[in-house]
């Protein structure tokens, strides 16, 4: 059975159509992946599936619910999280007060939150910047912390909003590990990126989007070498 | 587990305890009774002072509530002071209600009328300046209204008849009584109390974690909407037990001492010269503001020579309480707590 | 501000919220106003006398509003500071007028001509040494918190100088006339012309000067503007100087009817907030029409809610804006 269904969704901005009728099956623990030039309407689907914009048209199911029209905070409580790609910080709080507010939502007593958010912080790796005020942490750190909020939550499904961008190629490799090893632990990944080799070494399927709809979705290796998508958005190098 | 990643960790440090509320209560209880004995020290003709500056603390501590933990920026604090002076004064000059129990009741009261203000404001996302604007805007309608209402006799305002004796009930006592000081004090011990147990809670730290990035807040799980109104609520509460005991001690409630603009400045401004969102910022900020006229006062009237051309001339306490707050805002934007604590950390 | 536009379009043809004039929104405002006068003529059950004497001298108050919204707008709209010493440096203005009478022996409006730079360098000096260091953090709180210390110190070190004791001044020309059967007080006629010059010349610095195209470049787009080479400090600077002088006019031009104390700005910061936001941040021509239609609605109000009742109404329109339409009524869609 599928855990996330998107029957016909859409969202528009006065006239403009950001994102165009979706309709879309995520089984339970697949690694999804999205790709699509800026503007393709990635992180409109995002909002739209975490409850930040109402979509237009259209039904969203999740784990056997209908979420269409839910906030965001209702959706993060029914196990559907996502990050975001400017990381935003709690500024005023350290690393571990930051995912402490998270666990707050699992775990009602302070204590148990707090036990739970330092094993989250530790399996994330940010464990030696645990009480560091979260504003001072660099890139990598700041996309770490964005994910140990998410993982807080135990959420069912997360969607992981480029957490590579910024990075340098060696700081890439520790978070596709950690984001191997999440899945690996049974939580769903829908994730957005540009770096097309974490994309083909990560996805199980992959969609490719265009000026806000679907211009392909597949294996990886398949999608990447469909003629549109080649010139829509990948060029020549992947010819 | 991956822990292969961990950037140079040196070891996993244990988990501290979370500690620190338990030292900010004994530092409170601290505070509260070494002030217990300043009308021991204080001459009789200073107790005044010393009581409007525990009024500024009580206001300023909860404003910052809501404004500073909870970063709704109100610039119309006098609504709900004004609420509960006037309902002190109308409760117990129409119906001889007991004080107490009017606190209580204004308290309710200016917390309704937060969360409906807040609500509105929060429902049509105001943000920043429209926020501080529309709150302004609603302590000028709270003003003119008080103008015009009869029940409230109008711009003559309301006097709270002074009793022959003595009284727990009435909370009216001998005019040099040393409770005239004790009682704000306990009720600012209280308040502070509620700060330090606010801004360790699970609530509370979800409002600051609101106020530091509302989306990031609400793609956590967190109900953005419900947050913000306990803060405001609880702001609101306190503001108005302020402004009770500014009826009973001063005797009179008029529209210009309830809802005045300086009213609403005064709850912001020892706040901010303390430090906006820190637990200790409104206690300092009052501790400053609070003598400051005074202070000013008694050297005009025995002026050293060089100031001899100020003699008689009023105005000079407010200029230099604004040119403090000038400076505070523009060179220590985390005010005076809040500077040194940084410092501190570092 | 409009954040999401291309970088520094200083082309002057864009709609610019600055002066832009909203034809069809005048004519809303017009009508409302036309329609609301007439239930009040038909249904009022007033003398039809008594009401336009309340229009007439409901304008004229609408004059002066409008005369010292000009400059809040100005500051509001390009710098987004709530200058809540707007009504404190209206106060300055007018003892500065009363000093130059007073000590030099000045006519009136010489003595307005005067006051026009002083206080455009008091504002430049206010905004280039105090509010810069603010206004590129975008905090809301602090500019406010400083023009609200601001506005403490200037009334302040006026009680100081002068006492809390009325001062007046001499104006060369005094009594009234008659419009349409209503006595017009001339002094408050001037400073109802004046309001218009000066919502004129506001205009005319903003189109067609190199100084007005700078403004309307950094309003529209801060970094964008900076990027093009406008210095944005300067052109800060020059904002808060002419919402200064603007106000100096202001002050000038009411000194003859109003107490002068120094608390006799105040009660105008609060209504040129409102005017402000119902004209829409940065609009000249809303400031102008807004500071009427609260004149009219507060004077003609009063015909039904005594003493400052009709206030409260100003109040809850303006809560009523607040909420459906941040923008104002000709402040630019977002």
């Amino acid at each position: 059975m599928s855990l996330l269904t998107l029957d016909g969704v859409s969202k528009s901005f006065g006239g403009l159509k950001a994102l165009g009728e979706t309709t879309l099956e995520i089984p339970e623990h697949e690694f999804f992946g999205i790709i699509g030039p800026n503007g393709a309407g990635k992180t409109t689907l995002f909002s739209v599936l975490a409850g930040q914009l109402a979509p237009s048209s259209g039904q969203m199911m999740f784990d056997g619910v209908d979420i269409t029209g839910w906030s965001a905070d209702k959706t993060a409580a029914q196990g559907l999280v996502r990050t975001f790609q400017l990381m935003r910080p709690f500024e005023s709080m350290t690393v571990l007060e930051n995912v402490t507010i998270a666990s707050h939502n699992k775990y009602r007593s302070p204590h148990k939150a707090r036990e739970h958010a330092a094993a989250v912080v530790e399996r994330v790796g940010l464990d030696s910047y645990m009480y560091a005020m979260s504003g001072t942490l660099p890139t990598a750190g700041l996309k770490r912390l964005e994910l140990a909020r998410a993982l807080a939550l135990e959420p069912r499904m997360i969607l992981l909003d480029e957490v590579l961008a910024g990075l340098v190629p060696t700081e890439r490799a520790p978070i596709i590990d950690l984001l191997r090893s999440i899945h690996a632990e049974g939580v769903t990944v829908m994730f957005v990126e540009h770096i097309m080799a974490a994309v083909m070494a990560l996805s199980e399927r992959l969609l490719v989007m265009h000026e806000g709809r679907e211009l392909a979705l597949g294996l990886p290796e398949e999608v990447i070498a469909n003629q549109q998508v080649i010139d829509a958005y990948l060029g020549e190098d992947y010819s | 587990m991956t822990a292969t990643d961990a950037p140079a960790a040196p070891q996993a440090p244990k988990l501290r305890p979370a500690n620190g509320a338990k030292r900010q209560y004994t530092f409170l209880l601290i505070v509260i009774a070494a002030l217990f004995f300043v009308p021991y020290i204080l001459p009789d003709s200073a107790q005044p002072v010393a009581v409007r500056t525990l009024i500024f603390a009580i206001m300023a501590v909860g404003w910052n509530l809501m404004s500073g933990f909870g970063g709704m920026f109100s610039f119309g604090h006098a609504v709900f002071f004004g609420v509960g002076a006037y309902t002190d004064a109308y409760l117990l000059t129409a119906f001889g209600v007991s004080p107490w129990l009017s606190m209580i009741i204004g308290a309710v009261l200016a917390a309704g009328v937060g969360l409906t203000i807040a609500y509105f404001c929060l429902r049509y996302k105001l943000a920043g300046s429209y926020f501080a604007l529309a709150t302004f805007a609603f302590a000028q309608m709270f003003y003119l209204l008080s103008q015009n209402l009869g029940f409230l006799n109008k711009t003559d305002g309301i006097n709270v008849p002074l009793l022959p004796e003595e009284s727990w009930a009435m909370l009216q006592f001998d005019q040099d009584s040393k409770f005239y000081f004790w009682i704000p004090l306990v009720i600012l011990g209280l308040a502070m109390a509620v700060t330090i147990y606010f801004a360790h809670s699970r609530a509370g730290q979800f409002a600051q974690a609101i106020r530091d990035d509302a989306t990031a807040a609400e793609s956590l799980g967190i109900k953005v909407m419900k947050y913000r109104l306990i803060t405001v609520a609880m702001s609101c509460a306190i503001t108005a037990v302020a402004g009770a005991y500014y009826s009973q001690y001063y005797l009179f409630v008029g529209p210009e001492q309830a809802f005045g603009i300086h009213v609403s400045t005064d709850a912001i401004i020892p706040a901010v010269i303390g430090g906006i969102g820190t637990i200790w910022g409104p206690l300092i900020g009052a501790a400053v503001v609070g003598p400051l006229s005074e202070l000013i006062a008694h050297l005009l009237r025995n002026p050293p020579e060089f100031l001899e051309f100020l003699q008689g001339t009023s105005g000079l306490d407010v200029a230099v309480y604004a040119a403090l707050l000038i400076v505070i805002v523009i060179f220590l934007p985390k005010g005076i707590y809040g500077t040194i604590r940084e410092r501190m950390r570092k | 501000m409009a954040i999401t536009e291309a970088p520094a379009a200083p082309a002057a043809d864009k709609r610019n919220p600055l002066t832009a004039g909203g034809t069809r929104i005048t004519l809303i405002i017009g009508g409302i106003a036309v329609v609301g006068l007439a239930l009040v003529y038909l249904l009022g059950d007033r003398e039809p006398a008594l009401i336009t004497q309340y229009l007439v001298s409901g304008l004229l108050l609408g004059g002066v509003y409008a005369l010292v919204s000009l400059g809040l707008t100005l500051i509001f709209g390009v710098l987004g500071i709530v200058n809540f010493a707007q009504g404190a440096m209206l106060t300055l203005s007018m003892y500065l007028v009363y000093v130059l009478q007073s000590s030099l022996g000045l006519n009136l409006y010489v003595a307005v001509v005067l006051t026009i730079p002083l206080l455009f360098g008091f504002g430049w000096l206010v905004q280039s040494m105090l509010l810069n260091r603010l206004t590129e953090d975008a905090s809301h709180d602090r500019p406010l918190l400083v023009t609200l210390g601001l506005s403490l110190l200037i009334v302040n070190v006026l009680l100081m100088i002068f006492g809390g004791r009325p001062k007046s001044v001499d104006a060369p020309v005094s009594g009234s006339i008659e419009i349409l059967g209503a006595l017009a007080d001339t002094q408050r006629i001037i400073a109802f012309g004046g309001a218009v010059l000066v919502a004129a010349a506001l205009t005319l610095v903003l189109r067609k000067t190199s100084m007005g195209l700078a403004i309307r470049a950094v309003a529209a787009n801060g970094t964008g503007a900076s990027l093009v080479g406008v210095n944005v400090r300067r052109v800060y600077a020059m904002t808060f100087g002419l919402g200064a002088a603007s106000v100096a006019v202001a002050g000038g031009l009411i000194t003859p009817f109003t107490t002068l104390v120094p608390t006799a700005g105040e009660q105008f910061t609060t209504l040129a907030f409102v005017i402000v936001v119902l004209g829409g941040l940065g609009s000249i021509p809303g400031a102008l029409v807004g500071g009427l239609f609260i004149g009219v609605l507060q004077t003609v109000g009063s015909l039904y809610l005594p003493g400052s009742g009709s206030l409260i109404l100003v109040f809850g329109i303006f809560v009523l804006i607040l909420f459906l339409r941040p923008q104002g009524l000709f402040g630019a869609k977002q």
